[in-house]
């Protein structure tokens, strides 16, 4: 991959998206916009952010790569090595786990033949437990991305959901298309 | 139908819009307390409401707000704390998506009474997708002339943003959250310096949950004073509860304090009982870190008395027999519910939330994980109860910031009331490792 270390090149939008956030601190204080950067990175770059998208992102605010570093591998939504299409965020804390979300962690390691933290052969699903994401009501649920999907309480709505992931396109945030 | 101080426009279509928004009354205590109250008069305003923090802590808003700093030629800010991240609590990202200009125009009348000049939502990195309706919301308000320079011609200017976070529950801890808003890690600071003094980019600052800010509108359009007959003594006002768990209706419900906690469970209105017809074995009442009470310490005290929704009524009994109003994160338990794995789950959180700055909370948190671990999973020995409670008190009072508190207060409270199903675990690995297998003898007590 070292060829690719100064090919890391952010869109003509991320880049804009970048600078407006920089703009919301006040001067010399731009190390500020470090996370909304960060994920802007992950979703231009294939939804995870590596050594050298790391090292562009230092460049973009002006400070050394070990601060970018630090606070990528402190904030767990950061995926620091290759994900899969889709990262399934499933919620496995105690509210969800009061209505199954144990139960529905262990059907999707069985469907699709993965433990956690693993991605599928075919590249599709990365399965990502996560504590709480704040919708204690609709559990068990997950996220994929910037969406929720909530009330996946049986087999039958996991099956389907799969199912429409399977056929769906990566959906990027819409500052970024 | 108790008064509606947040909530009673949430559900008009369009009310995400300005134009809605505006029509239903919005935005009106930006124009009274810009253009006829001094900032004073609207932090006296907060202060007689007896209005206090809905993000846990439940410090009083108005003496939070007479403690900032205010030296010369500083800038100051305010600080939306929309990290909302203790599990069981969805009440902010619940009100944010549904009614974003609410917390928009409580963060002008705030800004206003303290002096900001700039003022920043840092919301938990996984709602990027509520960010982005207060981003547009709060477009909307810029080019309405609500934001900017001399907003609706009073002379003063307000710059608002929002800052996502990238995933950590310890940002939601004040001054981790400003460690994160600098573009740092999340570990707390040392206090004091307190942030009134010495916060974002060491300039003072308030930090203030969501649902409190939304409440700052209601308390300058219809005075404190008529805030403050809401509710019972020191609870004052209405509080969004976040009900999740083994309930017929889960969602989120804004209450007058003072509601009994019996009918609030069981009444229609509300959580409209316990689900599938079971019985009521425990509840958790503030979020996860407040201490678990069993169904007849929840429903009533242990004088006897009918249990409240208030701050003191929960809190009634101290941690012998009471617990916490905390973020207003009621989860419910029904009789098939393992108080012994549920306390795992959460230990197995708080270990994974710890920032690891403090040894007590990191080493500590791995190690009531581990124990809690093998008793669930039928290799307890029978001294790790008390081992899990010294641990437990180890960590407590002895860290920077209250996650390890937050930590050991479940611990602690689940051995306090259900000790005899976590002998039971230890006792006998083989039943309480069957599947579905609950141990059922604490029922015996329940009372509901």
């Amino acid at each position: 991959m070292a060829e690719t270390i100064n090919e890391v090149k952010f869109s003509d939008e991320a880049m804009a998206e970048i600078q407006r956030y920089i703009s919301h601190y006040p001067e010399g204080r731009q190390k500020s916009a470090i996370l909304p950067i960060l994920h802007i990175a992950q979703a231009e770059f294939g939804g995870w952010v590596s050594p050298e998208v790391m090292d562009k992102v230092a460049e973009i605010l002006n400070i050394q790569p070990i601060e970018v570093y630090e606070v990528a591998t402190f904030y767990t939504m950061f995926n620091l090595k290759p994900v899969g299409k889709h990262v399934l965020e499933v919620c496995r804390t105690g509210p969800c786990c009061l209505r199954g979300a144990d139960q529905i962690i262990d059907l999707i390691k069985q469907k699709l033949g993965i433990e956690e933290g693993e991605t599928t052969a075919d590249g599709m699903f990365t399965l990502k437990p996560v504590e709480c994401l704040a919708s204690c009501g609709s559990g068990p649920m997950l996220q994929v991305r910037e969406k929720f999907y909530e009330n996946l309480d049986s087999e039958e709505k996991l099956d389907e959901f799969l199912e429409m992931m399977r056929q769906s396109e990566v959906e990027k945030p819409h500052h970024l298309k | 139908m108790g008064l509606k101080i947040l909530t009673e426009h949430i559900n008009v279509p369009g009310i995400e819009t300005l134009e809605v928004y505006r029509k239903h009354g919005g935005y009106r205590s930006v124009e009274k307390a810009l253009k006829t109250m001094s900032p004073d008069e609207v932090v006296e305003e907060v202060k007689t409401s007896g209005l206090r923090g809905r993000g846990g802590a439940g410090f009083p808003t108005g003496m939070k707000w007479s403690f900032l700093a205010k030296p010369e030629g500083v800038p100051r800010y305010l600080v939306c704390n929309a990290d909302e991240s203790e599990p069981g609590t969805f009440k902010d990202r619940w009100f944010m998506e549904k009614n974003p200009h609410a917390l928009i125009e409580g963060m002008i009348t705030s800004s206003y009474a303290l002096g900001a000049n700039t003022s920043y939502i840092y919301i938990r990195g996984e709602l990027l997708f509520v960010l982005r309706i207060l981003e547009k919301a709060i477009a909307e308000a810029y080019a309405a002339g609500l934001l900017g320079k001399n907003i609706l011609g009073s002379g003063y200017d307000l710059d608002l943003h929002v800052a996502p976070g990238g995933g950590a529950y310890i940002c939601g801890e004040e001054t981790a959250l400003l460690e994160s808003l600098e573009g740092k890690r999340g570990n707390p600071r040392n206090k004091p310096p307190f942030p009134a003094v010495k916060g974002l980019f060491a300039c003072p600052t308030v930090v203030n949950n969501v649902e409190t800010i939304s409440s700052v509108p209601w308390i300058v359009n219809n005075g404190g004073a008529e805030y403050a007959k809401v509710g019972i003594g020191r609870s004052t006002g209405t509080k969004l509860i976040s009900a999740s768990g083994n309930i017929n209706n889960p969602g989120v419900y804004e209450i007058e304090l003072g509601v009994p906690v019996e009918e609030f469970i069981y009444s229609d209105e509300y959580l409209g009982g316990i689900w599938k017809g079971k019985q009521l074995k425990a509840v958790v009442p503030g979020g996860s870190s407040v201490p678990i009470l069993p169904a007849n310490l929840i429903l009533k005290t242990a004088a006897g008395e009918d249990r409240l929704m208030t701050y003191e009524s929960l809190a009634d009994g101290g941690f012998v027999s009471g617990s916490m109003m905390g973020s207003g994160a009621f989860i419910v338990f029904d009789e098939d519910q393992c108080i012994v794995r549920n306390t795992w789950n959460y230990a197995r959180f708080y270990h994974h939330e710890s920032c690891g700055q403090c040894s007590p909370c990191r080493e500590g948190t791995g190690w009531m994980e581990k124990v809690l671990h093998r008793i669930e999973y039928g290799h307890g020995h029978q001294q790790d109860i008390d081992l899990l409670v010294s641990v437990a008190k180890q960590i407590e009072g002895n860290t920077i910031c209250p996650l390890g508190d937050a930590a050991a207060w479940p611990v602690a409270a689940a051995i306090r009331h259900f000790r005899d199903e976590f002998e039971w675990h230890i006792k006998h690995p083989k039943e309480a490792t069957a599947p579905g297998a609950v141990y059922r003898g604490q029922l015996d007590t329940v009372t509901a």
